[in-house]
């Protein structure tokens, strides 16, 4: 399952971080790699994009983004 | 002696370049991009220089920020760098320093807010953790100024003995052996243009391009450092990006481990996540940030503005008429008086008018910048914008728009890209400004007393879509690719520091007179003369005979087909582009009236569709000289402002022609 699909309050662990180029470099640099532990906090008020919480700060992302990023089945 | 200052966003930086410098700091832009470089001489050290680069998290190759820091530390031979660290985010904060230690420069690791830290019942086991990295580690609290002193001392020791860090090698297993044997390999071409090899290897397995066109490998060794990868790949059954930044990010959680005695949750950060229930929930963001935004406009352009502006023009008039009665007295030729007092103190005025603005509006900008809450702002509004191919960090440089395009286009500063930056630079003088006001308050009483705010707000509408289209067309022209990723930090709500917010006023006031005042100056001087004289240069008895009215004569025609093709609206349009607002003192004065009895004198120029159609091309064509001039030091580039003049001018011709020949069709 990808990211965009976590349910908002559930945490899960990043498999694995698809796309290409500046964003897939991007989010690797934020410290979204393997095995780490992501949370999501909350969806901005017009749906998109979502805060999420790891390794002990927020960050926000847009929807599509979120899609390229593979979790843990719950 | 030249120190590079390096670091995350959101980390102190500003801050602690601030404690550094005091207030000797030089504002400009590294060459070739609009990426702003600060520079100051380090207080009791004025041999020394730190240059405060951009916040960035990498050093990859995908934004100017994160190259020009690259440049900068590779080619301009700092002599030590000052990587502040915060240490309440450790793990991603140190993800850049792995990459700057790399860089074999001196190097002190500045380990920010610590107090909080300690606060929180955490601790960083300093000599451990220092003995790990291989460069030294001082603890501070930037806003507290702790710790500054012996970070400085620190710093400069290093840089005197040269001392590089003493450790590169963070990795192990097919990593490692991957980056040594192409750090072997291209140690030569490295060599040849001064960059450190390992640095070098570790972007060429990366797979960085720059990097890779920098060295000029031969057909050869360029298959041999994809076989080197390629065997990497294989092995660890990942790719070559992500292998790297999981070495980086495993060696920071195994130092972490066993030197960093994690704090509980912080009480900085259980509150943000409370106020931000409220300021980013579900149905409370939207109205409370277009609260706060009505709250800073009616205080910036109402009350403080307001104030500040009739104290100022109080001032203004006062010096004026005492120098009046002074050369009228002495009995001066009136040229001359009509020279200092129309021309230099109306010139003078029209440049400290904006001041107030620029003090209100930065003083409100920067505690929303430095509390965190313009990050909170973009997440709330990111879809909006997201269509132009925009961010939501947009959002408020644009919306200031609707105030003052001047102030509008220095705030872009803060967007953390150029490509955003530039593009809402572009974009913002589509947002009318409060100064056009008048003008349309003007021709609504004369023309359509009975809808004067719908006509308003079709007016507004009209320049808010002519924006959104420039913005797709800029998209698909000027700023094709794909934009930078909208991946962004929401740091913890801060308490800005009263120092920061003061510079930062004192820096845009400064930056602005410095910069504007000649621009502005000399145009209202130009105007002036082509208004006092005739093409004999005698001084002219009307304004019809006047210079200005004859250009207004030559250029009328290009007005017809938008059907005010008379030569009083085009000298007025002439000199709105000093000021917006000196369209209407023009249009009274060369109708021979003043501005209370304009509305019924404009009624023999124009009819209900031609008033429409003049307000249409006022809204969107040149911004005013100081907007332009804006331009020009945002961007760095004159040609860009040249650009924007004539672009909104075409702009402005088209949608005038199209609404005056769609009401002619409808009118019959």
């Amino acid at each position: 399952m990808t990211l965009d699909r976590l349910k908002i309050g559930k945490s899960s662990k990043i498999v694995e971080v698809r796309g290409e180029g500046a964003l897939r470099r991007r989010l690797l640099d934020m410290g979204l790699t393997p095995n780490t532990e992501v949370m999501v906090r909350k969806m901005a008020p017009m749906g998109d994009p979502i805060e999420i919480h790891l390794r002990g700060y927020e960050l926000t992302l847009r929807m599509d983004d979120a899609k390229k990023i593979v979790i843990e089945e719950a | 002696m030249i120190l590079g200052l390096a670091g995350n966003q959101n980390c102190g930086k500003t801050t602690l370049f601030n404690q550094l410098t005091g207030s000797n700091q030089h504002v400009g832009n590294f060459p070739g991009v609009t990426v702003a470089r600060k520079d100051g001489q380090i207080r009791g050290h004025k041999d020394v220089t730190v240059v405060d680069l951009p916040g960035i998290y990498s050093l990859s190759p995908y934004s100017n920020e994160e190259i020009v820091t690259r440049d900068f530390l590779l080619n301009n031979n700092p002599d030590a760098i000052i990587n502040i660290v915060d240490a309440t985010n450790i793990e991603r904060n140190l993800y850049l320093s792995m990459q700057l230690i790399e860089l074999d420069i001196p190097m002190v690791i500045a380990l920010n807010m610590m107090d909080e830290v300690r606060a929180n019942g955490g601790t960083i086991k300093i000599k451990e953790f220092q003995k790990q990295l291989g460069v030294p580690v001082i603890p501070i609290s930037a806003s507290k100024n702790e710790g500054v002193e012996e970070l400085i001392d620190t710093v400069l020791e290093v840089a005197e003995a040269k001392r590089a860090p003493r450790r590169q090698d963070f990795c192990s297993g097919a990593v490692h052996r991957t980056i040594h044997s192409i750090a072997h390999m291209v140690e030569d071409h490295a060599q040849r243009i001064k960059v450190p090899p390992r640095f070098a290897a570790t972007k060429l397995v990366e797979g960085d391009e720059p990097m890779r066109k920098a060295l000029r490998l031969s057909e050869n060794e360029i298959d041999m450092v994809m076989h080197d990868v390629t065997e990497m790949e294989r092995e660890l059954g990942t790719d070559r990006e992500a292998a790297l930044a999981d070495m980086r990010y495993s060696f920071i959680e195994s130092l972490c481990a066993s030197t960093v005695v994690k704090m509980g949750e912080s009480r900085e950060h259980r509150r943000s996540v409370a106020i931000d229930r409220v300021l980013t929930g579900k149905y409370l963001a939207i109205p409370i940030f277009l609260l706060i935004m009505m709250l800073i406009f009616w205080l910036t352009f109402g009350v403080i503005g307001t104030a500040l502006s009739d104290l100022l023009s109080l001032g203004i008039t006062a010096v004026t008429d005492a120098a009046d009665a002074g050369l009228t007295a002495y009995g001066i030729n009136p040229i001359v008086k009509s020279l200092v007092i129309d021309g230099v103190f109306a010139g003078v005025g029209s440049v400290l008018q904006f001041l107030p603005i620029i003090v209100v509006l930065f003083f409100f900008l920067s505690i929303l910048e430095d509390s965190g809450y313009m990050a909170r702002v973009a997440f709330v509004m990111d879809k909006l914008l997201r269509r132009i191919g925009l961010s939501g960090r947009s959002f408020v440089p644009m919306l200031i728009g609707f105030g003052c395009s001047v102030p509008a286009i220095m705030s872009t500063r803060t967007l953390s890209s150029e490509r955003d930056r530039k593009m809402t630079i572009l974009l913002t003088p589509f947002m009318s400004c409060s100064a056009k006001l008048p003008i349309y308050a003007v021709f609504t009483a004369a023309f359509f007393p009975k809808h004067a705010a719908l006509v308003m707000i079709l007016l507004y509408v009209m320049g808010i879509l002519m924006g959104v289209g420039s913005g797709l067309l800029m998209r698909g022209t000027v700023f094709h690719g794909n934009p930078v990723p909208f991946v962004m930090e929401l740091p913890n709500y801060r308490m800005p520091s009263a120092k920061s917010v003061l510079l930062l006023i004192w820096d845009k006031a400064r930056d602005f007179l410095v910069r504007a005042f000649t621009v502005i100056f000399v145009a209202t001087i130009i105007i002036w003369f082509l208004q006092t004289f005739d093409t004999r240069f005698n001084p002219v008895s009307s304004g019809s005979d006047s210079m200005l009215a004859m250009i207004g004569r030559w250029i009328a025609p290009i007005f017809a087909p938008l059907g005010f093709g008379d030569w009083m609206s085009s000298t007025a349009l002439i000199t709105g582009f000093t000021a917006k607002e000196a369209v209407i003192s023009t249009l009274a004065v060369l109708t021979g009236t003043d501005v209370s009895n304009l509305p019924q004198a404009l009624s023999t120029l124009f009819t209900p569709l031609t008033a429409f159609t003049f307000l249409t091309f006022t809204l969107l064509y040149t911004p005013c000289i100081a907007a332009v001039n804006a331009v020009r030091q945002e961007m760095g580039s004159v040609r860009s402002a040249v650009g924007v003049v004539f672009y909104q001018c075409g702009v402005a011709w088209i949608a005038a022609f199209l609404v005056y020949q769609a009401g002619r069709l409808v009118a019959g």
